[in-house]
């Protein structure tokens, strides 16, 4: 993946290769928040935040441990960084940005277990073995479409939730998924793109 | 078979939560990820399934054996650090004998680790019961992870590719129904499957907020 450009790696990641419709990662509150915009947004602007930082340290953890060949313990490293990571951006955000902090620091705590985030690590060192400047594009432009696929199901799901037809098994997790379902197929349309 | 002769009363109640009122993912949806992504074929549902089930045994031994040495500050990070390495174990083990396998599932075997249902029970169950009924709720858990995963691979890879573990059942003239190897296709698969096991088991929607 060596000279592919930095545009074409942000539109791989944003759209047609997008982690939550192509990957299907990072369910769990994908199902859990979409039923309010407003924390989808939330939630997604964590997800952003973190990654981007995670990656970037998981990156440099990654060639630490290449050079001293111990690629064993990668993945309890990587688990470890992200919730160090996350534990210390709670801290900061509690002392310096209380603001911030009430708006989506209750997300937080559950980003560790986000599979999005250890993806992502995983994908720029191990899978994808990326240089420092692609990784970070990677990131951001990963959990930007993460966002992106999150906030528009939600918007779908409130509009849906108003009318409020939806048969009794399929309320919550199940037209989730199915309106999951047709965006992603929405977003197989742009895999001729690049 | 009676189970309450075979696991004690405790153990019998555990599993009937475990499989069917309070199943991982159908009630909970929990652990979901990976059953959309590894379930295109039964072949890589069963190995996934093994997987998550060593992984979920090991922890269920280790956490439950440590519950009173552990400080409840950092249960989190000793639950990571249990499933990290037991997902090693898992990843070195298919590289070294299905290396097939291995690849086909690429990067989901160490995304095990953020399988949240592992985190669930750790924090739901293993933190708080002696190791037998851990390794028991562990078990039922697992079998309740494997047999949804088989059903929605079963139906992905028929219609999909119209085999079973590569074996052809379908007529000669069937037409492959695609989009269900697509990624489109595990989420219809699995809300329908969603659908059905809620309005059967009469699990209530949650209230919205």
């Amino acid at each position: 993946m060596g000279e592919t450009s930095l545009l074409s790696i942000f539109f791989t990641a944003l759209l047609i290769q997008n982690v939550a419709l192509f990957y299907l990662l990072g369910m769990c509150p994908f199902v859990a928040l979409s039923r309010s915009l407003k924390t989808a947004f939330g939630m997604g602007a964590a997800v952003i935040f973190v990654v981007t930082l995670t990656s970037s340290a998981n990156w440099v953890m990654y060639q630490l441990l290449e050079k001293t060949g111990s690629q064993i313990i990668q993945y309890i490293v990587f688990i470890i960084v992200i919730a160090a990571c996350v534990q210390l951006v709670e801290m900061i955000m509690e002392r310096f940005f209380p603001a911030l902090q009430s708006s989506f620091g209750i997300f937080l705590p559950l980003i560790t277990v986000n599979c999005t985030v250890l993806f992502i690590s995983l994908k720029v060192t191990v899978v994808d073995n990326l240089s420092y400047i692609q990784s970070v594009v990677y990131s951001v432009s990963a959990a930007i479409g993460f966002w992106l696929a999150m906030i528009l199901v939600a918007a779908i799901y409130e509009k849906l939730d108003l009318i409020g037809n939806i048969p009794k098994g399929l309320q919550g997790p199940g037209i989730i998924m199915i309106i999951t379902g047709i965006m992603a197929l929405a977003f197989m349309g742009f895999s001729g793109m690049v | 078979m009676n189970l309450k002769t075979l696991f004690g009363k405790k153990g019998a109640k555990t599993i009937k939560n475990a499989i069917w009122r309070e199943h991982p993912i159908t009630s909970a949806t929990l652990g979901v990820c990976s059953a959309l992504a590894i379930s295109n074929k039964v072949e890589n549902a069963l190995a996934m399934s093994a997987g998550v089930i060593f992984v979920l045994l090991l922890t269920a031994v280790i956490i439950s054996t440590l519950r009173m040495l552990i400080p409840s500050r950092v249960r989190i990070i000793i639950y990571m650090i249990t499933i990290a390495a037991g997902v090693t174990i898992v990843d070195l083990a298919l590289l070294a004998f299905f290396p097939t396998i291995s690849e086909a599932m690429g990067p989901y075997v160490p995304l095990i680790i953020t399988n949240c249902m592992i985190m669930g029970r750790a924090e739901a169950f293993f933190i708080q019961n002696p190791p037998k009924l851990s390794l028991i709720d562990a078990l039922a858990n697992g079998f309740a992870y494997m047999y949804t995963l088989m059903a929605i691979a079963i139906v992905r890879e028929v219609f999909a590719f119209g085999t079973i573990l590569g074996i052809r059942v379908t007529p000669a003239n069937w037409v492959d129904w695609v989009v269900l190897a697509a990624p489109a296709g595990a989420f219809f698969v699995l809300g329908i499957f969603l659908w059905i096991v809620r309005t059967w088991a009469g699990v209530e929607p949650p209230t919205s907020s």
